[in-house]
């Protein structure tokens, strides 16, 4: 692995020594259940309220508003469904409007709760880049919606949503807006305020803390119900022993990502920049998936017409490279995803999708041996698709 | 180092096979190929079910390897499917499993790890190469008999065996799975499959029907004086030395002898009846790359589950443009009741395999 680079930092991303630092003495050390009376209890309570804060900080909100749950998906989870039932129980309304491009945390819970739950889901359309305006929200949002969710920035393609301004059309409806923001955290700014979201999914891993644990901001006054029921922790929406030194993690992390959000931009995106035009210039048949420029500055995403995107995956892992693809999937059966159907592309294309997303170990030099690399990995890619027959 | 990509299945002749070649000091690469199944039943096609897929990557992780999944689901299914499909449309029995090894495993699968910068391609087959003072290779039948798969891989060509690699065939198949018990594989109590992949565990017959209705035409069925005795229902349904399920009535058991597809005629007879002491194999391969110019005596082997039986074989005009094919006769010393046009013929001499071609 020591000969690998890694571009893939929209999967996951290390934990930053600080953060493991921070979270080490709450395993074995201070290591009580924050919901006990004792000393103990009181020593991890007072760590998780603490981290609760730094938080709330960071998102320019209350710390009550801040729930802990194990990762982005769960929080999406809690958002849709928690919010759905308390809305068709607080209103009758039933009407789930989500985008095209959501991740599959929100997308699928909102096809379940169509199919099983009695919900409707309308589906926003995306425009070319994968962005919902919100004119698009404001024709469809009426007094029967539930919840609006739109991404803050899409993880396939990068593409980051006019959040604040379809914020804005829902609080003038009155309608719950949440918004998944795992992607968006370790580069966009956070204000809850500014952002006018009522709900907001975070997840430490994309932001160099641990995986497993998420937040989820709830606006005070959103309806909400718990989806895990039991003791009551974090203010009755998510029941069960915290995970204290995750979400000390996570509240580090956070820190970190605010002190250094400029310094990181900087260092990635004139990388970034150069991987898009050198593709763009130099492999044939090739295109850039998402906004030109409203995107997330360590993100690019491409298209390569009659590439199987699977197969590139793994050809490039053999060269060392690990980065990722909108049809990425471990067990061969690739199919163009949602959000490249979404964008308008044909199955030609849409199979042969590639992420590359960079990070704080990113080096020029690790860019200038990619480059170097791809155009002939993806003219052998393209031949071994052609021999496997697949039709595209 | 040498590189080589094993392609695994999630059982414990690959499993075996990916530990012993990284044991003897290989850079191993996993890959297991997602073939095709039915549509409803994407999920159990028997060589890369959800669980013998995680099998395989627990397998790798184990050996600290790297796996990936190759997707060849619409290459299997426009070759392999469709040729066992052609072949019962014109009233052969196929035998997918050797276009599978000839043109996917030993030839997509095969590039595919080329291109992955593989200097070989090995599997988890009971079989053995050996290499030759002039260069030359030689396929032999593995150490256990008893789990032989040389007849499959009778299709291979000097090119392909020189980049191929069987690790299991030096063992017995309890040797086999004491080592995937040795290595800590997470594969050792699986039972062996003989079944084609994609029919997931049922029969052709439904297969067939579903897939190629237009086989399943009714006829008669004669005895072998030409008398009509009864009717069957596409003779796509039966193989020949079939004694079950005739629908004839006999005071004697009777058994399917030749199917005229022409005629659309199934002929059976008794026992006695059966049996054949000839064949012709067309597109013959030879291992050695050089098509015999005289007759010689083998061990032939038609059917993967058959014995080999003597026979004297003799070279026929050469029919084919490519000089690795070519037509024999085989002229058995005893009647053989496994002939089945469709199947392979493997010639043997003693642990070598000579070549095969398919029945006609």
């Amino acid at each position: 692995m020591i000969d690998h680079i890694y571009l893939d930092y929209a999967a996951t991303t290390p934990v930053h020594p600080r953060v493991l630092g921070a979270m080490s003495p709450y395993f074995n050390e201070t290591f009580g259940n924050p919901s006990s009376i004792h000393r103990y209890g009181q020593q991890a309570e007072a760590a998780i309220e603490s981290a609760r804060e730094t938080i709330s900080s960071e998102l320019n909100c209350l710390p009550q508003e801040i729930v802990f749950t194990s990762c982005g998906t769960e929080s999406d989870n809690l958002a849709l469904r928690g919010t759905a039932l308390a809305m068709r129980e607080k209103s009758g309304a039933t009407w789930i409007l989500a985008s095209q491009a959501e991740h599959h945390a929100v997308s699928k819970t909102a096809i379940q709760l169509a199919e099983y739950y009695g919900f409707q889901v309308e589906w926003l359309e995306t425009d070319k880049y994968g962005t919902i305006t919100q004119e698009t929200v404001a024709n469809a949002i009426c007094k029967d919606t539930a919840l609006v969710s739109v991404m803050y920035a899409n993880n396939e393609i990068g593409t980051v949503n006019p959040v604040s301004e379809i914020g804005a059309v829902c609080r003038a409806h009155n309608i719950p807006f949440h918004t998944d923001a795992v992607q968006a955290a370790a580069y966009l700014p956070l204000d809850v305020q500014t952002l006018n979201v009522d709900l907001m999914s975070l997840g430490a891993h994309k932001f160099y803390g641990p995986k497993g644990i998420g937040v989820l901001y709830v606006r005070t006054g959103t309806p909400i119900f718990p989806i895990q029921t039991g003791g009551g922790q974090e203010n009755g929406l998510r029941a069960g022993t915290q995970n204290v030194p995750y979400a000390v993690g996570f509240a580090e992390a956070l820190r970190l990502t605010k002190e250094e959000r400029v310094q990181r931009m900087d260092h990635v995106r004139p990388l970034r920049d150069r991987i898009v035009g050198t593709i763009l210039e130099e492999v044939p048949d090739s295109l850039l998936t998402g906004h030109p420029v409203d995107r997330l500055p360590n993100h690019c995403s491409f298209a390569f017409k009659d590439v199987d995107g699977n197969l590139l995956l793994t050809l490039l892992d053999a060269a060392g490279f690990a980065c990722s693809s909108g049809s990425a999937c471990k067990t061969g059966n690739p199919e163009p995803s949602e959000v490249m159907t979404a964008i308008g592309l044909s199955r030609d294309w849409g199979l042969g999708s590639l992420r590359v997303t960079l990070g704080a170990g990113t080096t020029p030099a690790h860019i200038d041996a990619f480059l170097k690399a791809l155009p002939g990995i993806i003219q052998q890619a393209r031949s071994l698709t052609r021999i496997s027959g697949n039709k595209l | 180092m040498s590189k080589v990509v094993v392609a695994m299945s999630g059982g414990v002749d690959s499993s075996v096979a990916a530990a012993l070649l990284k044991q003897q000091g290989y850079d191993v690469t996993g890959m297991m190929l997602r073939l095709w199944s039915e549509a409803g039943k994407e999920d159990s096609n028997r060589c890369c079910t959800p669980d013998s897929m995680a099998l395989a990557r627990r397998v790798a992780a184990k050996l600290d390897i790297p796996f990936y999944v190759v997707d060849a689901k619409e290459l299997f299914r426009s070759i392999v499917v469709q040729f066992f499909l052609d072949g019962y449309a014109r009233g052969v029995t196929p035998n997918p499993c050797v276009e599978c090894n000839q043109r996917v495993k030993w030839d997509f699968l095969l590039n595919h790890a080329l291109a992955h910068g593989a200097d070989y391609l090995a599997t988890g087959h009971y079989a053995r190469t050996r290499k030759l003072t002039d260069g030359s290779w030689q396929l032999l039948r593995s150490v256990d008999h008893s789990k032989d798969q040389s007849y499959v891989l009778h299709v291979l060509t000097q090119e392909k065996l020189a980049k191929a690699l069987f690790p299991v065939g030096e063992y017995s198949k309890p040797e086999i799975r004491k080592l995937a018990g040795d290595f800590g594989l997470p594969t050792a109590t699986r039972s062996d499959s003989q079944d084609l992949c994609f029919l997931a565990g049922e029969d052709y017959r439904g297969f067939l029907q579903r897939n190629a209705p237009q086989i399943g035409v009714p006829g008669t069925i004669v005895n072998s004086e030409g008398k009509t005795v009864g009717e069957h229902q596409g003779l796509a349904y039966y193989t020949i030395g079939q004694r079950k399920g005739l629908g004839v009535e006999s005071h004697v058991p009777l058994y399917v002898l030749s199917k005229d597809v022409a005629t659309n005629t199934l002929t059976v007879g008794e026992k006695e009846e059966l049996g054949l002491r000839d064949l012709v194999a067309r597109e013959v391969n030879w291992i050695s790359g050089q098509a015999p110019m005289e007759s010689f005596r083998a061990q032939v082997k038609t059917r993967y589950t058959a014995s080999e039986a003597w026979a004297e074989v003799t070279p026929m005009e050469i029919d084919h443009p490519n000089e690795y094919s070519s037509s024999i006769s085989a002229r058995f010393d005893k009647p053989q009741r496994d002939i089945t046009p469709g199947q392979a013929a493997v010639f043997y001499d003693g642990d070598l395999v000579l070549g095969g071609g398919m029945i006609e």
